[in-house]
């Protein structure tokens, strides 16, 4: 995993409560056997019409937001579905940050494995961001949020942190424990 | 110090802490055709093996078709996706009911029917669904495919310790055949919202759970993730015992493991849990959604809410249910029992076991679906649709002009060729009304098995109560 530098972009703000993953990528897009190339399918249903046109209505499809890396959200962000195929969509499209006041369990957990940096905020802070109409920077080193008038703190488990700052294998840091592994496999059978 | 049921599942698979996380021993991994395929190529790139391949089990089920199993599979994604599973199971040595298997089927449909899940145990699988197992008091809860790729390296998951959320449910159903578990988990996900139970492990509690069959309480625990919780499970019972005896891949020495969980695996008077909830079920009524995610659900006897009146002062909940009513082509106001519904599926890892086809059989049998309907039953396993056969209800299903499947996820979220087309209305025994979950523009409405089935014999919902269920 490339490790997480700060980012500096104009925000994207998707205006809805409780988007699922189901529209973040549909499940028709699920059926590919490999990590990369979701990004055209993020929100797919939102953003084009029936014929692959898109939708003008569709915050993606405003002209303004095309190299944002930073998308606001609202409550309960990536609830439903397990499938990782939302956080890949939203990396690859370019999406690096996902600032909401909640995220759902397991997409949270799901976007730390891929590099994307996903901040809780208060309800308060979220409002601000929303309208902050220049560019936002998110230094995770330092866990602030910056843009014109505007700064603010945010909290991250010091284990992610450190997973995204210098792009760790996961699996490398639990083969860490292979010993206490073996040994709680000699001690439980079931 | 006294401690919840989930606490001591959690605490006896804790194989090191740090940094205020804990790496878990995963004692069961079920694995499927969808999230699995780039966590087998991570393997490969990194020259890693399964690591326990004895305690991985593998099916498909998503993609499969639920027509003739003897025709190729014509979507050629499809195909791929599951040659891909063959491929990756042969290669790694793990065990795989394939598409031709007496045991495939939905993946939590057939981690029970195979004693695969047990009591006391962790099983994960890159599927939110997979708490449907926490109702045999187990910690079963799903994961995304970076952590499918690093169980099956290390048979170890690393998470942060959830919170514990007591949900009670007391009180007799007056009519428990009318009044089911789907009807039991809607009322709790409507009351406490999609994200009630955001960060926690729920236990299921109180007098009517324990009344509940096996299957009933599986319907339950299965749509725990529809309110937002990690898992949900229920402490287990001789029901729960009884249920896995002599199945194909429990213990040689059940008994002994029965007398340790008997003992054990229950919460300790005088445990805390971080939240709680209490559901009163003596006057729950029959669910219907009308909305696009699950709590949008109302009575059957009710009106199709006012956006206002469903946002109670939210703007954010007011402006969700307008858009969602736009969606789903509703007017406020407009008596549930009103809304004509052109397909009907009976199906998904919520409801497609043998009680729930049986219960549904009920009200189909001697009638005919109306004429407008397009009706279809998949049962949740090859075993459930043989153990149905042999109990002639595919036959019921089949004289009232029901389509009888074979088993898979199928319409439950339409990645097979079973799909709605836009604008087509739904009554459907799954999981989730999502915008688009059926089918690009389809409309999804969450019910029972048996409202299900009447609905398909109406031409529209009606309340189950005032039929003859017996």
């Amino acid at each position: 995993m490339e490790p997480f530098k700060k980012i500096k972009s104009i925000a994207t703000p998707l205006d809805k409560v409780n988007v699922d993953t189901d529209q973040i990528v549909p499940k028709q897009f699920l059926k590919l056997v490999q990590r990369t190339g979701f990004g055209q399918y993020l929100f797919y249903d939102w953003r084009y019409e029936k014929e692959g046109i898109p939708r003008k209505d569709f915050i993606l499809n405003d002209s303004k937001y095309k190299n944002s890396k930073i998308l606001l959200a609202r409550d309960n962000f990536g609830c439903g579905s397990s499938r990782e195929h939302a956080v890949w969509a939203l990396d690859d499209y370019g999406f690096k940050v996902v600032i909401s006041t909640s995220f759902a369990d397991i997409f949270y957990n799901n976007c730390f494995k891929n590099g994307v940096l996903p901040i809780k905020v208060s309800e308060e802070s979220l409002q601000k961001l929303f309208s902050v109409k220049s560019e936002i920077e998110v230094d995770l080193e330092n866990q602030s949020i910056r843009a014109d008038g505007l700064s603010m703190s945010f909290d991250i488990e010091p284990h992610w942190k450190k997973i995204l700052l210098e792009g760790l294998d996961d699996i490398a840091m639990t083969l860490l424990h292979e010993k206490q592994i073996v040994q709680y496999e000699k001690a439980h059978k079931i | 110090m006294p401690q919840t049921l989930f606490e001591k599942i959690w605490d006896s698979h804790v194989i090191v802490q740090e940094n205020g996380r804990s790496l878990l021993y995963v004692d069961r991994h079920l694995v499927h055709e969808v999230t699995s395929p780039q966590a087998f190529d991570g393997l490969r790139i990194n020259k890693r093996k399964v690591r326990r391949t004895d305690l991985t089990f593998a099916t498909m089920d998503h993609n499969v078709p639920t027509s003739d199993r003897s025709l190729p599979i014509i979507d050629q994604t499809s195909a791929i996706q599951i040659k891909t599973l063959e491929k990756n199971c042969k290669e790694f040595g793990i065990t795989l009911f394939d598409i031709n298997s007496p045991n495939q089927g939905i993946v939590h449909v057939i981690g029970p029917e195979l004693g695969i899940t047990l009591p006391g145990t962790t099983i994960v699988c890159g599927d939110s669904h997979t708490s449907t197992h926490g109702a045999f008091g187990a910690l079963a809860f799903g994961i995304g495919t970076s952590d499918v790729e690093h169980v099956l390296a290390t048979q170890c998951i690393m998470m942060e310790k959830p919170k514990t959320f007591e949900i009670n449910i007391s009180g007799k159903r007056k009519n428990p055949h009318a009044i089911t578990a789907k009807d039991i988990i809607l009322s709790i996900i409507k009351k406490i919202g999609t994200a009630g139970g955001t960060g926690t492990v729920i236990e299921y509690r109180g007098d009517t759970i324990s009344e509940l069959t096996m299957e009933q309480r599986m319907t339950i625990c299965n749509m725990s993730i529809e309110a937002g919780a990690r898992a949900g499970l229920v402490a287990p019972d001789e029901k729960t015992f009884e249920y896995l005896r002599g199945r194909r891949y429990v213990p040689k020495n059940y008994e002994e493991y029965v007398n340790m969980w008997r003992e054990n695996l229950k919460t300790d008077s005088g445990a805390k849990f971080d939240k709680s909830f209490t559901l009163h079920a003596d006057n729950i009524a029959p669910q219907v959604s009308w909305g696009t995610n699950p709590a949008m659900t109302s009575d059957v006897t009710e009106n199709i809410p006012f956006p206002t009146e469903y946002g109670k002062g939210n703007a954010e909940q007011e402006k969700g249910a307008e858009k969602a009513l736009q969606y789903m082509g509703l007017k406020p106001g407009t008596a549930i029992t009103d809304i004509a519904i052109d397909r009907v599926f009976i199906g998904s890892c919520t409801n497609s076991r043998l009680e729930d086809l049986m219960e549904a059989a009920k009200i189909v049998k001697g009638r005919k679906v109306s004429p407008k309907v397009r009706a279809m039953v998949v049962p949740g396993s090859q075993l459930v649709k043989k153990n149905a056969e042999e109990l002639g209800l595919d036959k019921i299903f089949k004289d009232a002009g029901f389509e009888w499947r074979e088993s898979g996820c199928s319409m439950c979220l339409g990645m097979n060729p079973d799909i709605l087309k836009a604008g087509e209305r739904c009554a459907s025994t799954s999981n989730r009304n999502f915008e688009g979950r059926q089918g690009a523009g389809g409309r999804t409405h969450l019910v029972s098995p048996v409202m299900a089935a009447a609905a398909a014999i109406y031409g529209h919902f009606v309340d189950v109560r005032e039929l003859d269920l017996n």
